[in-house]
Formats: C-alpha cells, sequence, structure tokens
C-alpha cells in the first residue's frame, strides 16, 4: 500500500476525486441541488488539466444520462450525477443503459421528490429507480461514497450492467469528514483502463438496439435479470481486493455493528446506517442487546447475506427513509419479508417510515423509535 | 475493467435484405429497353434501394420493391412498368 | 454548380432490400448522404421512419455502425459520442481520421420532441452533423401532426386540416449561430451531396434539413415522389438555401424565386396534387385558406431575402 493523502472533505467533493482516480473520459452533467457541487469539482479539474476528460454541460439530466450512455457505446469510460427530480427526468434513458448492457457509473445524491417541493433528503428517489435494471449501492460516509465510486467502475465494466451510488444530500453531500485518498498508483492497480468487448466503430459496422421482435428480446430481458443477480459475488470480490489493496473496508454487501448477539436488529441503508451504531450502543448502554445490519448493496437484494447474518429469533426493526405506496410501510421491509418467507421463520420483522423529506434523524431519536417499536 | 461475462447486447450486423424478400413486395417490375436508353444514370441516382447498376443500367429484382420512381424521372422513356404475374 | 450525378461517388451506404416503403424519400436521401460521409462516420437514430426501415434485430440495412436513442435525445446523444471520440484519440486509444458524428432524425425528433437536445447542441457547437428528413409530419406511426406539418395539412390528428403554420427549424438553427446550416430536397441529389460534404469539413455544429415528400402521408402516387420534391421548391413551399457562419446564400431553383428572376409557382398547383390538403380545397372557405397558405410562403421567402442581407 503507498502512501495515502488524508484531508477533510465533503461527500459531494469525495464524489469527484473519485472519478478523477478513476481517470473518466466523458461526463456530462447538469446542476440539480446537492449534487451540483460535484459537477463543479468535475468541471472546474477538467477546464486545469487535473483531470483529462471532456465535460459536457448538457441542458437536461434526460440529455445527460443520453450523452453518458452514447458516450459509453463509442467506448468511453463516462460518469454522471444527480438528484430526485433529474433521476425521475432520465428515468427511460436508464432503462436504456441497462438493457443496453452499458457501463455507466452514477452518483444520485438522495433528495426527496417534487411535489411537495423538498431540497431535503429521503429515499423515493432512488427506490423509484428499482427495476430500471441498475445495480444500486448506498453509502453511509464520505469515505465509503470515495470508495464506493472506484468498485462500482470495476462492477459495471466487468459484468456490463450500469451502477448506481446513492448516497444522502446534504449529511453526506455538504458534511465535512476525514478522507483518506489512495495514491493514484494503487488505484490504478484495483481498477485498470475500460476494454469494451463491443463499441461503435466503422472498421466493424453494427448497430446497437434496433427493433426487435418477442423471441429475440425475451432473450437479452433474462440474460440482464441473471447478470444482475451474478453480479453479487463481483460486488464482495470488489470489496475483498480494495481492501486489499488500500486497508479500506466498508462491507461488502452488507455492513454489520454487534450484530452476533444480537436479539433486536436495527436495518437500514445510507447515512442512517451509519449514525444507527450510535443508537446500537445507546440501546446496548440501556441493557438492549442491539445491532446494526446494513445493506451497502441495495440491488441485487443481498438475501444470502442477510439470511446468514441475521442471530437467531432476532427482531428486525426496518427503519424505512421511503414510502412504498400501496403497502403499510417502507419498501425495505417487503424486501426484506420477501426474502425471509420460508427461510427464517424464527425472524420477526417490524417496520417503521420515517426522515423523509429530510427530518433530521439524530441517533437518540432512532433509539427511542426502536424502543417504540419493541412495545409494538 | 474487463468484462467477465459475455453480455448479450441487442446488436444488429449490416446485409443487404435486412427488410427481407423485399422483391416480393412489387405489383409492377420496372423494364428497362436498352435501345432508347442513353446511361444517363439519373433512374441509378434516385432509385431509393440501390438495385439499379450504374454501368450496365440492370435491375436487381430480388429487391426492387416496384416504386416507379425510375420510370418517372427517366428522360428518354426507357423504362416501363410492367405488372407482375 | 452542382456536382454532377455522373461525378456521385459509387459507395453505397444504404443497402438493397432494406425496410423502407418503395420508393422512400427519406431513404433516397440518406443514400446521397452515405456517398458524401463514405465509411467513417457513425449514425444515431431515433424513432422514425429509418429505424422501422434499418431492419429488425440481428439485421440491419445501412452499413454504418448505429446507435437507436431515446427520441428526445438525437443532439444529447450525438455530443456524447464526438467527445468520446475526441477524448479517446487525445489518451491514445484511437487511431486515424476520426468517424464523421452524425443524427438522421425524423421532423419530430427535430422540431418536437428533439428540440430541447438540438438547441443544447447547437449552443454548445458540438461536432457533429444534425440531418433532419422532413417528411411534415410522424410519419412512422401513422402520420400525425408534428411542429413541421404546414398549414392546412390533414393529419390523423388534425382530420380537418392544421390551423397552425410551421416552423422553420433551418432558420432557428441559423440564429443559434452555427458554422452551417443547408436545406435540401430528394430531387435535386447533387446540390445535397455538396452540402453534405461541405458539412463534413467544417468542424462545430452542422444543420441540414432535407424535405422528404412522404406518399402516404401527403397522399399521392408513389413513383411522383421527386416530381413532387421538384414542385416543393417551384412554389416556393421549400426554400433552397445554405448558410456558412450566418452569411446565407440560395441554391437553384430557389435562388431565381428569391431575386426575383422568376416567379414562384401558384401554391394551389402544389396543393393540388396532394391528397392531404383535399379537404381543404373542397371545403367553403376554400379561397381564404388557400391565401392563408400562399401568405406563408410569401412571408418566409420575403424574411429570408432580407435576412440575407445581414452578412457582418
Amino acid at each position: 500500500m503507498k502512501t495515502a493523502q488524508v484531508i477533510m472533505d465533503t461527500g459531494a467533493h469525495a464524489a469527484a476525486l473519485a472519478v478523477k482516480s478513476a481517470r473518466v473520459d466523458v461526463v456530462p452533467g447538469y446542476p440539480i441541488t446537492p449534487q451540483t457541487s460535484i459537477m463543479e469539482a468535475l468541471a472546474a479539474m477538467v477546464e486545469n488539466g487535473e483531470l483529462h476528460a471532456r465535460f459536457i454541460p448538457v441542458e437536461g439530466e434526460h440529455s445527460s444520462m443520453a450523452a453518458a450512455v452514447a458516450a459509453s457505446a463509442a467506448g468511453a469510460r463516462v460518469f454522471t450525477a444527480t438528484s430526485a427530480n433529474g433521476l425521475l427526468y432520465m428515468h427511460e434513458v436508464l432503462h436504456m443503459a441497462s438493457g443496453g448492457r452499458l457501463p455507466v457509473v452514477m452518483c444520485n445524491v438522495n433528495r426527496g421528490i417534487f411535489a411537495p417541493w423538498t431540497l431535503w433528503a429521503d429515499h423515493q428517489d432512488s427506490m423509484a429507480q428499482r427495476d430500471t435494471g441498475w445495480i444500486q449501492y448506498h453509502c453511509s460516509s464520505n469515505q465509503e461514497v470515495f470508495n464506493t465510486i472506484l468498485q462500482a467502475f470495476r462492477v459495471a465494466e466487468q459484468i456490463n450492467i450500469p451502477v448506481m451510488v446513492n448516497f444522502d444530500g446534504f449529511a453526506i453531500s455538504h458534511c465535512l469528514m476525514p478522507l483518506t485518498l489512495p495514491s493514484q498508483e494503487d488505484i490504478d492497480r484495483f481498477l485498470p483502463p475500460y476494454e469494451p468487448e463491443w463499441r461503435l466503430d466503422p472498421a466493424h459496422p453494427s448497430s446497437f438496439s434496433n427493433v426487435t421482435n418477442a423471441p429475440e428480446y425475451a432473450p437479452f430481458r433474462q440474460m440482464l435479470s441473471d447478470d444482475i443477480m451474478a453480479s453479487i459475488p463481483l460486488v464482495k470480490q470488489a470489496a475483498q481486493e480494495y481492501k486489499d489493496i488500500t486497508g479500506m473496508w466498508d462491507g461488502d454487501t452488507i455492513d454489520t455493528y454487534r450484530l452476533e448477539d444480537a436479539e433486536v436488529v436495527a436495518f437500514a441503508i445510507n447515512s442512517m446506517g451509519a449514525e444507527l451504531r450510535l443508537s446500537v450502543d445507546i440501546l446496548r448502554q440501556q441493557g438492549i442487546k442491539a445491532g446494526l445490519l446494513r445493506p451497502r448493496l441495495y440491488l441485487p437484494f443481498p438475501a444470502e447475506d442477510i439470511i446468514s447474518a441475521l442471530p437467531q429469533n432476532a427482531q428486525v426493526m426496518v427503519l424505512d427513509r421511503n414510502y412504498n405506496f400501496g403497502h403499510p410501510g417502507g419498501i425495505l421491509a417487503a424486501e426484506l419479508k420477501s426474502v425471509l418467507f420460508g427461510r427464517r421463520n424464527d425472524i420477526t420483522v417490524k417496520n417503521r417510515v420515517m426522515g423523509i423529506g429530510g427530518i433530521d434523524l439524530t441517533r437518540q431519536f432512532m433509539a427511542a423509535e426502536i424502543r417504540a417499536m419493541m412495545d409494538e | 475493467m474487463k468484462s467477465v461475462t459475455k453480455a448479450y447486447r441487442p446488436i444488429s450486423w449490416p446485409m443487404k435484405g435486412a427488410g427481407g424478400n423485399t422483391g416480393s413486395w412489387r405489383t409492377h417490375r420496372p423494364v428497362v429497353d436498352t435501345q432508347i436508353c442513353n446511361k444517363c444514370q439519373i433512374c441509378w441516382v434516385y432509385c431509393p434501394e440501390a438495385v439499379i447498376d450504374r454501368q450496365e443500367i440492370t435491375i436487381d429484382y430480388r429487391y426492387c420493391k416496384g416504386c416507379g420512381v425510375c420510370a418517372v424521372e427517366c428522360p428518354t422513356g426507357a423504362i416501363s412498368m410492367e405488372m407482375e404475374e | 454548380m452542382a456536382t454532377s450525378i455522373k461525378k456521385l461517388p459509387d459507395i453505397e451506404q444504404v443497402l438493397s432490400g432494406n425496410g423502407a416503403c418503395g420508393g422512400c424519400p427519406a431513404t433516397m436521401a440518406l443514400r446521397i448522404v452515405g456517398k458524401a460521409l463514405g465509411s467513417n462516420a457513425i449514425m444515431l437514430l431515433t424513432p422514425s421512419c429509418s429505424v422501422a426501415s434499418m431492419g429488425m434485430t440481428p439485421r440491419l440495412g445501412y452499413n454504418w455502425p448505429c446507435i437507436n436513442i431515446t427520441f428526445a435525445s438525437a443532439g444529447s446523444s450525438a455530443s456524447g459520442i464526438t467527445h468520446a471520440l475526441e477524448i479517446m484519440q487525445e489518451k491514445g486509444r484511437l487511431q486515424g481520421e476520426l468517424p464523421t458524428v452524425f443524427a438522421w432524425v425524423g421532423d419530430g425528433g427535430t422540431y418536437d420532441i428533439g428540440f430541447q437536445a438540438l438547441s443544447g447542441a447547437a449552443e454548445r457547437n458540438e461536432n457533429i452533423i444534425f440531418f433532419c428528413y422532413n417528411n411534415e409530419a410522424y410519419s412512422n406511426t401513422g402520420v400525425q401532426r408534428s411542429g413541421a406539418t404546414p398549414r392546412g395539412s390533414f393529419t390523423t390528428t388534425t382530420p380537418t386540416g392544421k390551423r397552425q403554420p410551421k416552423k422553420n427549424m433551418a432558420l432557428l438553427m441559423l440564429e443559434h449561430n452555427i458554422p452551417y446550416v443547408a436545406t435540401a430536397t430528394v430531387a435535386y441529389p447533387g446540390d445535397l451531396y455538396d452540402k453534405v460534404v461541405k458539412a463534413k469539413n467544417i468542424p462545430g455544429m452542422k444543420y441540414i434539413e432535407i424535405q422528404a415528400p412522404c406518399y402516404l402521408g401527403w397522399q399521392f402516387d408513389m413513383p411522383e415522389t421527386v416530381q413532387m420534391s421538384r414542385m416543393a421548391v417551384r412554389s416556393g413551399a421549400w426554400l433552397l438555401w445554405e448558410a456558412e457562419n450566418g452569411k446565407i446564400s440560395f441554391n437553384n431553383p430557389s435562388s431565381l424565386i428569391i431575386s426575383g428572376k422568376k416567379d414562384a409557382a401558384p401554391v394551389d398547383e402544389y396543393l393540388m396534387k396532394q391528397g392531404r390538403f383535399n379537404r381543404l380545397l373542397k371545403g367553403p372557405d376554400a379561397e381564404s385558406r388557400i391565401a392563408e397558405i400562399q401568405g406563408d410562403i410569401d412571408r418566409e421567402i420575403a424574411f429570408i431575402r432580407e435576412r440575407a442581407k445581414i452578412t457582418i
């Protein structure tokens, strides 16, 4: 491991620094709070020569993703970032990236969706993209954002599926935290250059995605589904190799804290997952055997790892920062219950929706909520 | 990073007859009277199907859709549209 | 003088037996574009007739690397590709002459849903050629009205005739201050060929709009396609011009109409040949509605004649 540099920086800048280290080729971007700082930092790096890439200031997020998808088809390593309504605006093009098997990496800085207008974080935006065929990570710290983006490029290019790296707006994107930057040499060892197996090339003309009859169309979708599931071992490998080279670890598909003997398990993703460690400590001090299971990989849902990690007879308290409209409670609870069914009948699942529209989730509040859920 | 799987992408390759056996679409076929033809190549330039040989002014009837543009544009009237049997 | 037919190259980038309707003017135009661009090009397509014509997976009727993209995205995806190619060349991953990046888009994908991305790409002066093949409706989905449908025309969504005049996208592109704007049509292949060759050698954003009279949409006989294209130009309903860095010049035969050396043919001769104006022509207010259409044409001619005088 070569000497690393330690600085204080925001989550958004951590993302930009990771993209720079990944030696990206093309970055289309459009401003939207709270991801704008990522685009600004990358534009500055390109203009001052720190990053040898092209920044395309497009006129809307739909165009951001359209430019990213086409640039990826041309053989370039691409990145873009967005939030909330911007993510929703590019929705149809997300499907083009996944169905077209193009390894685009995108940061989504979570923010609640309009209407009503809000700037602050909840997870409805990324949850609304569940069925686009994108792999999704959720990060709980600035350092994890940096680490995950590099792992995301690697996984995306190995399996040819686009990857979304999510983290909460303001809580992570705008807060200063210590950040260890591995040397460029170490990063180059972890992430070699992009070697596309197919690209748009006049020497070998071929057309991408003509109209396709049903018997030909269906196998493409089945392959996409199968390959999304097959990405789980690649996610683990990427996390392990990153740890071997840089010494840093945020969990692979899941991240756990004081879980081995836990009777009450807090289950949440993203920045809540970091704060919940402190809630677990509070509960332990109160005599409750609490633990944390934070899925770091949200899609594909790491079912096997969750099933084997949960202690016998545990009560799982799922804290959702989203609504699962049409069902009571949130989306994580529904997904957890579906994977536990018939596999871990000893587990109880309880669920609360919280933190919507950026309501502050303090460690005391979440500990109190978990206590209240225990009494339900 | 290199791919570890063969990603099954929706790709198509250039070929004649991408629309199938398009010669079967026509109701009339163009016939060239080589006596009248002055090899001006106007029929060649307008044919949307590129089925007319520009030197010989012969027609590839496998793909000719019988649109009749060549017959209308021919300045000497050398091309006539004859009904297919 | 436009390049003569016999001097046009042999190369065929449009392959025989593709899925287009017989006599398709868009395919006619694309064939000429192919001769001008050659094989070193990358084609972008949005949902439109040419996407239906190009063949279904795994067959392709065009001899280029092509990418089908979302309807609104021609301008932005083309930008992504051109930047990708340039940066890859800078980093040493591509050698030789970079391919020409061109978008082949219908009037819907240019005037309506694709306007934003096209305008953005033009404002950024991206290094692409944006072709609009204009059959004045959403022909691929059964002839619905678009922003390019002229006043009075029948479409399935304007069955009694469109009330509003069409937009003039070529003029709008001119006002984006891009290096090259041109109009063309299928009846003048040498003129189209020259414009594409010129565009290929100019860095920055190029916009070329090609009128493609669609006999199914406009309701005339299939063999008359090229005749209809000529008639559009003769009546002034379609003007042939080009502009390099904002300096407009007119091409024959439109130049004769603009300069006044020749009168434009009266528009009703043009309208009578197309079934899409039948209802208008047979209606009780036919005279006033024809006069409105004539007014649209006269205004366009007057505007561009004056605009061409500005050369700073």
